[in-house]
């Protein structure tokens, strides 16, 4: 148990954290209370390289933590970076408590919120068994209900926050009683023993019904998280009722834990499918058809809108469909010398995710630097004739934007590259077409994103967008534009992280556990 | 030595980027100036004798477990589209000096990297670096046409940005296929283009073909074939003069070139079986284009819509795949380069008069723009096929390569799909681009003297900037030079015809070799190469 606890270290300093911001928080001091976000930066730095440091747990896909937890960390800063600080012009407003929005100010208990949800995500990723991934997956999220409703003092964001909560509820419901049923049909809810079981069913003539069924469940459950089809009907409305700060939260990390809690359960069924296919052909075809409807109907629908946060919101869902190609395509966990990182669907996805998070953020954050009469952005009419105004936003928009579409040579472009190169090494020639074609339907509205700014004349609207007081924000927005051109530059050693943290535990303990080596010193240098 | 080509335009961004916007134009203009005579250095490196050969390549590892390389090279082919490049690119910055009067300094900006863009795509040895290259020829040129372009540049730039955007993912697919295979067989990844083509070039005929739609999505859209040109007028009409010029002269290029360099060496089989229906395509572009072109009373319409059936005849000679047709339509790419990028540069000129571009509100050049008219009728002769200019040449040789397309060419067992009908379909081509030319000349240059009345161009933004009735010396210096290429390369075509023979023989070679022979012989060879 301890050796357990050893390897927990980064999540046990963000709770550390989260108990100093309580007392900080709560604190009469302004000045007190002011430091909170530089406390819950500290934190998060230590966090990081406590992560990079850790030992790998005892889990099935050992290097994962190794990944998932320093990128959870860096994109934690960024995200940070983006709340606003507690400007003397709010104290007294928050002091009644009158008045709070993330756009302006931090409070404490919204810190520790955040921080909690991002352990919650951390902790995903070194998740042994069912019961800790349950509770790791509802830490990831509960806060998130909460950072929702009290990030905005509008009716919407309540309104979102209910939607979201019972939605999420119901989701939890599904994929516990998935769990549950996986562990009906191998009698354990340790990852590896799960595994073992489900090996010894494929030997023995194929994989029970109930496991399979078990794992569709949990597969539906979790497409909640990652805002998948048929489970992302929440996701406009709770974008764009929540303040935008903690849109860009909730567009990076509820889908990372998904994602992560994918990955696991989706690797005690690897290579169990008949003749050696990756997956049981039940968990693919219901893999292939979420991840062909939620690219779909994602962009189909994102095509459509004239509210930002929206298009945002639904382009998220097309990039969940992005990365389910990548689950789909799993063919080879091992990056051993018959194959190659490139054609890994998992390290695709962990690399797609990192990307996707860091570049989203920029787009959002450029919406968070702005504001008219005090209020969000609304409409793409509001971003026009950006470029004379506020040429530095119009130019990070531009990037962040094109990367997201996946245009070449930004970072973008190499995410969807490794995508398709590991759904064609899958034979999955139908999937990687229809890709293809939804990122082309996708640059319809990132290329407007990227380009109303610089080409609408500025109408009436557009002339009252001001910039918001927040310099860290403006930063975040500026690491993020420059992170879609210079990840270039480290594309290969991150795909190569992404390949080592999703190889499978070897049975054997001998087995050389090199993973989390590669992975955190990319992680570091990326950050 | 490549890379230095690559350098220089680059470097005139970063210039760009941190002087005033008055110094842009100069800056620009010197850019791409340095980088003309630098492209000049590389042809005189560059040695004729081995033309078919790939030289002055150097090569960077980039993104290793990909097989990634940073790598450029050029063939005789590639180094004549290199050089129309850099030669079109500071005649577009001097021909946008006066017209650009809002920010100066991103156009500018924009024309640079739209250079760069462009030469890497002709000098990449490395199938990705060519792809992201010729993806990223899309963003400046969007920002080209939505920011400077006329009344309807949205939507034009957003249709020219998704109409090749699209065609290109399936491109990527297909060339990722390629790469795929290539990996399965040898267990490593690469990129390079040599290696990718011996593999697909042997592969089963049914997988060619798939390869070969996939890159047609690409190229043909950029070309534009006859179904998918729809973009192509929309955008040539909205875009501003320099935008024109370079999307006709070199970025149409991409997609014959494409064509040239991928689809017929990679699915040498397919493509033979398929030659005749994308002939058929281009017969009915040529004559489709060019009964369009007459009925057009919108001056850059029509000369888009020429592009249409021009380009049409560019890839009839490929098609035809033999030795008169691919080198004819090598040559067609430059010559329908030189001389539609000088009738946009004209048509330009008065645009920048009187605001118009309609055949109904000018009339009678002649009579006030005598140089002007000169220089109008010089091109359109030369891009009509006037015999002793150098549109002649390539028209000729690609409707010659389609009529002797049938005969088995000496030394080779197999002959080319077409034959003599084709070439007497796209021949009509000729006469109507004959007949919708003159007539363009005879309304636009003849006639009575008609022009927009001034307080009509009064009304206009750019009217405190007042031109001469004629060209100023700016503008003749920008027409002159392709003038005399014009008339250089008419008189004596083999100053390219004999430097490109020996990569186009090659290449006409192994597709006839290629498409003769059982595929297995092609297989065990490669079995042999990989082991």
């Amino acid at each position: 148990m301890l050796d357990r606890v050893a390897t927990l270290w980064p999540e046990i300093t963000l709770l550390i954290t989260v108990l100093l911001l309580m007392i900080t928080g709560t604190s009469g001091d302004k000045d007190f209370r002011r430091v909170g976000s530089w406390i819950a930066g500290l934190g998060l730095f230590i966090a990081f390289i406590l992560a990079v440091r850790m030992p790998e747990p005892d889990t099935l896909l050992p290097g994962l933590a190794g990944f998932m937890r320093p990128a959870a960390c860096a994109v934690g800063i960024l995200l940070l970076m983006g709340l606003g600080n507690v400007d003397a012009r709010f104290e007294s407003d928050i002091d009644a408590g009158r008045r709070f929005d993330p756009l302006e100010a931090t409070q404490g208990e919204f810190l520790c919120f955040f921080l909690l949800s991002l352990a919650g995500l951390m902790l995903c990723a070194t998740a042994s068994d069912l019961i800790w991934l349950f509770l790791a997956l509802e830490m990831t999220s509960l806060p998130t209900y909460i950072m929702v409703a009290t990030g905005r003092s509008k009716v919407a964001a309540r309104e979102a926050a209910v939607k979201y909560f019972f939605l999420g509820a119901a989701a939890a419901a599904v994929f516990l009683y998935g769990f549950a049923m996986l562990y009906g049909a191998t009698g354990s809810l340790h990852l590896i023993d799960i595994r073992a079981a489900l090996e010894a069913q494929a030997a023995a003539g194929g994989i029970s019904p109930l496991a399979i069924l078990g794992l569709a469940l949990a597969i539906i459950g979790i497409s909640f998280k990652i805002a998948a089809v048929p489970m992302h009907f929440y996701t406009a409305d709770v974008y764009e009722g929540a303040a935008t700060p903690v849109t860009a939260f909730l567009a990076f990390v509820p889908k990372a834990a998904g994602f992560v809690t994918l990955m696991l359960l989706l690797s005690s069924a690897l290579h169990l499918g008949e003749g050696g296919q990756p997956w049981p052909e039940a968990i693919r075809v219901l893999l292939w058809v979420l991840a062909a409807l939620t690219m779909t109907i994602g962009n189909a629908l994102a095509m459509w809108q004239n509210r930002i946060k929206r298009v945002l919101a639904y382009s998220s869902i097309a990039h969940s469909g992005y990365m389910l190609v990548g689950l789909v395509a799993a063919m080879e966990t091992a990056g051993s010398a018959a194959d190659s990182p490139t054609t890994n669907g998992f390290a695709a996805v962990l690399f797609y995710l990192v990307v996707y998070g860091v570049t989203n953020l920029g787009a959002f954050y450029v919406l968070a630097c702005l504001q008219r009469r005090g209020d969000e952005l609304e409409t793409f009419d509001d971003l026009e004739g950006l470029w004379d105004r506020h040429g530095g936003y119009a130019t990070i928009m531009a990037l962040c934007a094109l990367s997201l579409m996946g245009l070449p040579p930004l970072i973008g472009f190499f995410a969807k590259l490794f995508l398709f190169t590991s759904a064609i090494r899958a034979g999955e020639y139908t999937l990687v077409v229809i890709a293809g074609l939804n990122s082309a339907a996708a640059a319809w509205y990132y290329l407007k994103l990227a380009g109303v700014g610089w080409v609408r004349k500025p109408g009436s609207a557009a002339a009252e967008v001001e910039r918001t007081p927040a310099p860290g924000r403006r930063f975040a927005a500026g690491l993020s534009a420059i992170a879609a051109v210079a990840l270039v530059v480290l594309t290969a050693r991150l795909i190569a992280a992404g390949d080592a943290a999703v190889q499978l535990r070897s049975s054997s303990a001998a087995a050389p556990h090199h993973a989390a080596a590669p992975a955190a010193s990319e992680s570091a240098a990326r950050h | 030595m490549l890379l230095t080509l690559l350098l220089i335009p680059t470097l005139t961004a970063l210039a760009i980027m941190m002087r005033p916007a008055r110094q842009a134009a100069p800056i620009a203009l010197a850019g791409s100036l340095l980088a003309l005579l630098w492209a000049w250095f590389v042809w005189r490196a560059f040695d004729f004798a081995d033309s078919a050969a790939i030289q002055l390549a150097a090569s960077w590892t980039w993104i290793e477990p990909m097989g990634l390389r940073f790598s450029l090279g050029v063939d005789s082919v590639a180094l004549m589209l290199v050089m129309l490049t850099a030669l079109l690119t500071p005649l577009a910055v001097l021909g946008s000096w006066t017209a650009i009067t809002q920010r100066v300094r991103e156009f500018y900006l924009w024309l640079v990297i739209l250079e760069i863009a462009m030469l890497a795509v002709f000098m990449a040895r490395d199938l990705l670096v060519f792809y992201l290259a010729f993806e990223f020829t899309l963003v400046p040129m969007f920002f080209l046409i939505a920011v400077y372009g006329s009344t309807n540049r949205a939507r034009a730039s957003i249709v020219f940005f998704l109409y090749t955007f699209t065609g290109s993912i399936i491109t990527l697919i297909g060339l990722l296929y390629v790469a795929w295979a290539q990996w399965s067989h040898s267990g490593h990844w690469t990129f390079d283009i040599g290696v990718l083509t011996a593999t697909a070039a042997s592969m089963s005929p049914s997988q060619q073909a798939w390869i070969l739609l996939a890159l047609c999505c690409g190229f043909a859209v950029k070309v534009p074939l006859f179904p998918v040109h729809t973009w192509l007028p929309l955008a040539h009409t909205e875009a501003p003069t320099a935008g024109s010029v370079i999307l006709a002269a070199v970025l149409l290029k991409l997609g014959t070139y494409g064509l040239y360099r991928f689809a017929m060496p990679m699915c040498p089989v397919a493509f033979n079986q398929y030659a005749p229906l994308i002939a058929v395509l281009c017969i009915i572009g040529i004559i489709y284009g060019a009964l369009v072109c007459w009925v057009q009373r919108d001056v850059k319409r029509l000369i888009a819509y020429s592009s249409v059936s021009h380009l049409g005849f560019c890839v009839l000679g490929l098609a035809a795949i033999n030795t008169a047709g691919v080198s004819g339509s090598v040559m067609y790419m430059i010559n329908h380069g030189l001389s539609t990028g000088a009738l946009f540069l004209c048509i330009g000129m008065v645009y920048e008069r009187y605001h118009t571009r309609s055949m109904d509100e000018l009339g009678g050049m002649a009579r006030r723009m005598p140089l002007w008219t000169a220089f109008t009728v010089f091109f359109v002769l030369s891009s009509v096929g006037l015999p002793g200019l150098n549109g002649f040449v390539g028209e000729f040789l690609t409707i010659f390569g389609a009529f002797t397309s049938g005969q088995p060419l000496q030394g080779l067992p197999t002959a080319g799909p077409l034959g003599p009908w084709y070439a007497a379909f796209a021949g009509t081509g000729m006469i109507l681009a004959a007949i919708y030319l003159l007539y363009f000349c005879g309304h636009l240059l003849f006639g009575a003297y008609h022009v927009p009345d001034a307080a009509h161009a009064a009304g206009h933004e750019h009217s405190h900037h007042r031109l001469p009735r004629d060209l100023t010396l700016r503008e003749t210096i920008v027409l002159a030079p392709l003038a005399v290429l014009c008339i250089w390369l008419g008189l004596q075509p083999d100053i390219v015809l004999s430097r490109i023979e020996a990569p186009v023989t090659q290449v006409v070679t192994s597709i006839n070799l290629s498409a003769s022979q059982p595929i297995a012989a092609a297989v065990t060879a490669q079995d042999a190469e990989g082991h």
